[in-house]
């Protein structure tokens, strides 16, 4: 019996986290939030030496065929440096939708490029967590996709994994014909997204039409999302902390105030079970597969408390600082919030887990 | 991680199961902890190793080999069968392990095979009526008078007093020395002469704890446990084991799964609790919660069972806080969902589940309190599990 990160689970976020520190310091995070034509490929090529791209990836098909775990252990640590980087999109749920519903011809193409950093792909599939008036996309009769599609993550990528109103996936080129991106500025500018209209717009369709798999897809994303979360609250109360030993007032440092040392003892609180939760979601998704779905609506939603809580609380303690962008501890603050509405909010998340178990 | 026991405690958890399933007919149904009842099956549960497991048999244990994930299996299937387990009195839970370790073998020899088997009630008598969160402070006096303790002062929340024969007492015995260090550690029988009790009725109305008073109680100078002025480090050894008893995730689960069906029956305007979103929605609020803590409290586990390979200093810390204050909130949705039903307390009508949801409700706000209160605990860690300096002490004014 063990609960937890084994040896090599650790190892692999020391790596990230290291080539983090070195190489995406919040400098690097304000110049790709205040640049448009900035990808951060740097960042992503880095990354994608030490195989994170691949983490999801088979063997087979050039990956490291890891666990949604170790997936969930790289989250960690981007959500921990607030790190612009597709992940989500990419290597997680492009990966899971090619797994689970591509075909051998379509995994043999575009996992290995995955892997290898060279493809990036953006995730237009809002809809299966949500669907919006006036947004949607239809997939024809001669293959082309037509309608609107919310809320695309990364939408500047290589190519768009589309999830259409039947929940069946489908892979667009970006530079096709027909598909109109529209960037939407938001308040997490570590993330990007868009809103892409398809028109007649020529697409390739996953072969499995089994729209569970569209949902398992969605599952594995919330967990990530929550991993990411539980990282970036880690590492706002790590910064609350630090701040509070060395911020004096009245002629002690704050942190030796019960007022300030009981909010961030509530943090921790919050965050421990918040980990172990986090942890048994990912597990289950590869190894528990009648909890896996529930699991992954807990964790997502329970993060999205969590996170509002601490991003919140981790700011107060810092004062007024924490309000201005000198220290930038805004950028997880408000990459918790996006955290929090992408995949489902946490009302409606907590909705679906009372269906899973016949609740409602 | 892997979650799987082995086959090993597999087998164990069918042979646990066995023994309820054959067993059940004899487990005590609500006799008082000075029956008959409850003495037998204290008996044959230390017999086959669900209670006592680990307690050599020369001082009346099961004398088993400590392993943690037995006396989690048999934690577990006494709870889902919802029949009594081991008793878990505070003779038990803290004397016992206290004595095991700091006791001379004389007190070993005479105190915990009675306890054990039930035959020697005891009462702990630490806080006082000035001395709660700074226990420390506490007044309660003894002075050597010969080959006699006298003990003056007194002592309050302390439960089972009115039944217990024996009390394991703080009591200040070096008034010269700094606060932690002038303590001892006493035990006494109830019946000395000057102890008088006070019943004490709490806010539940159903149970009570007590005051007690001591007057020139003279105690033996031989029952005292650990030296003079040790008595503090004596006592926190039970307190951390007090603190990792207190939050017992499968307790909380076996509540939630109740609440759930609670919620399929109370109907307003016709609709089921479980059918409005509002009641819903705290309902899977409060099921993270919960499963949250489930898997907190196995990733400690699994920490102890691998030698603390891991750190978990602060997932254990955080236990009596967040268990406390979750169980408040699951009760008290109990309450939400009846509406006035869940107002319905003590003998009469429309009385849902013995009016357990209200007894709840306030029973732990009572242990959010004890036991080190939330804000202690907060303090506990702030400082020890995030490092942060203590509160520097007030400066008290010099008298005119």
């Amino acid at each position: 019996m063990e609960f937890g990160l084994s040896e090599e689970q650790g190892l692999l976020r020391e790596s990230v986290d290291r080539f983090l520190d070195d190489n995406a310091d919040l400098d690097r995070v304000r110049r790709f939030a205040d640049d448009p034509d900035d990808r951060g490929d740097d960042i992503w090529a880095g990354l994608t030496e030490l195989g994170v791209p691949a983490v999801l990836v088979p063997e087979a098909y050039g990956g490291i065929g890891l666990s949604a775990l170790d997936a969930a252990v790289v989250a960690e640590a981007l959500g921990a440096h607030a790190t612009p980087a597709p992940f989500l999109s990419t290597a997680v749920l492009a990966v899971a939708a090619l797994r689970l519903a591509g075909d051998e011809a379509q995994r043999g193409e575009y996992l290995p490029r995955i892997a290898d950093g060279s493809l990036r792909i953006g995730a237009a599939v809002s809809e299966l967590a949500g669907a919006r008036q006036d947004a949607g996309v239809a997939a024809r009769a001669d293959g082309t996709l037509g309608g609107t599609a919310l809320f695309v993550l990364d939408p500047d990528a290589d190519a768009f994994l589309v999830a259409d109103r039947a929940r069946r996936f489908h892979l667009v080129r970006a530079d096709a014909e027909g598909v109109e991106s529209t960037f939407l500025p938001q308040v997490d500018r570590t993330r990007r997204i868009a809103e892409i209209t398809f028109t007649d717009a020529p697409a390739e369709a996953l072969h499995s039409s089994d729209p569970d798999v569209a949902l398992q897809v969605i599952d594995l994303g919330r967990v990530v999302v929550a991993a990411d979360t539980l990282g970036a609250a880690q590492e706002m109360l790590d910064q609350a902390v630090a701040y509070a030993k060395q911020r004096e007032q009245f002629n002690r440092v704050i942190a030796s105030f019960q007022a300030v040392k009981h909010l961030c003892a509530e943090m921790a609180a919050e965050i421990e079970p918040s980990r172990a939760l986090v942890w048994y979601a990912a597990h289950a998704l590869d190894e528990v597969p009648d909890e896996a779905r529930l699991m992954a609506c807990h964790a997502k939603a329970h993060l999205a408390e969590v996170g509002q809580f601490v991003g919140k609380t981790a700011t107060i303690v810092h004062g007024g600082m924490g309000f201005t962008d000198l220290l930038g501890l805004h950028y997880w603050f408000k990459r918790m919030g996006f955290n929090r509405q992408i995949l489902g909010g946490p009302e409606r998340v907590r909705q679906e887990a009372a269906r899973v178990q016949g609740l409602a | 991680m892997d979650l799987s026991y082995g086959p090993q405690y597999d087998a164990f958890r069918e042979e646990v199961r066995d023994f309820i399933e054959n067993h059940r007919d004899q487990a005590p149904k609500g006799q008082g902890i000075r029956s008959e009842a409850v003495r037998n099956w204290q008996k044959l549960l230390i017999q086959h190793g669900y209670a006592a497991r680990t307690i050599p048999a020369e001082y009346g244990g099961h004398g088993g080999e400590p392993d943690i994930l037995k006396a989690r299996i048999i934690g577990e299937e006494f709870a889902v069968a919802q029949v009594p387990g081991g008793l878990g009195s505070q003779g038990i839970s803290m004397l016992v392990p206290t004595l095991l370790e700091l006791g001379t073998e004389e007190q070993k020899r005479q105190f915990i095979p009675p306890t054990l088997a039930g035959e020697m009630v005891w009462c702990q008598g630490y806080s006082e009526p000035n001395a709660g969160s700074d226990l420390a402070s506490l007044r309660t006096s003894a002075v050597l008078d010969g080959d006699e303790w006298v003990v003056n002062g007194s002592k309050i929340w302390t439960s089972t007093a009115h039944l217990a024969d024996w009390i394991f007492c703080l009591v200040r015995t070096e008034p010269d020395a700094p606060k932690h260090q002038g303590i001892s550690f006493l035990l006494f029988r109830m019946d000395t002469p000057g102890i008088e009790i006070r019943p004490l009725v709490d806010m539940t109305m159903a149970g009570n704890f007590n005051e007690v008073f001591f007057t020139d109680v003279r105690v033996p100078k031989e029952q005292i446990v650990g030296s003079r002025g040790e008595g503090w480090y004596v006592a926190n050894a039970i307190l951390g084991h007090e603190r990792d008893t207190l939050g017992d995730p499968n307790a909380a689960l076996t509540r939630l799964n109740r609440l759930v069906e609670l919620m399929k029956t109370e109907t307003v305007d016709g609709q089921r609790a479980i059918d409005n979103p509002a009641f819903r929605d705290r309902l899977i609020k409060i099921q993270a919660r919960v499963t949250a803590m489930r898997f907190n409290d196995l990733r400690v586990l699994s920490s102890r069972l691998n030698d603390g390979s891991t750190d978990t200093g602060l997932a254990r810390m955080i236990t009596k806080l967040q268990a406390t204050e979750l169980r408040h909130d699951l009760e008290g949705l109990g309450i939400d969902v009846m509406g006035e039903f869940g107002l319905m307390y003590g003998k009469g009508p429309h009385l849902r589940d013995q009016g357990s949801w209200q007894n709840h409700y306030m029973y732990f706000l009572g242990l959010i309190i004890g036991g080190g209160t939330s804000q202690i605990q907060k303090n506990i860690i702030s400082e020890r599990g995030l490092g942060m300096p203590r509160e520097p002490k007030a400066v008290i004014p010099a008298e005119h």
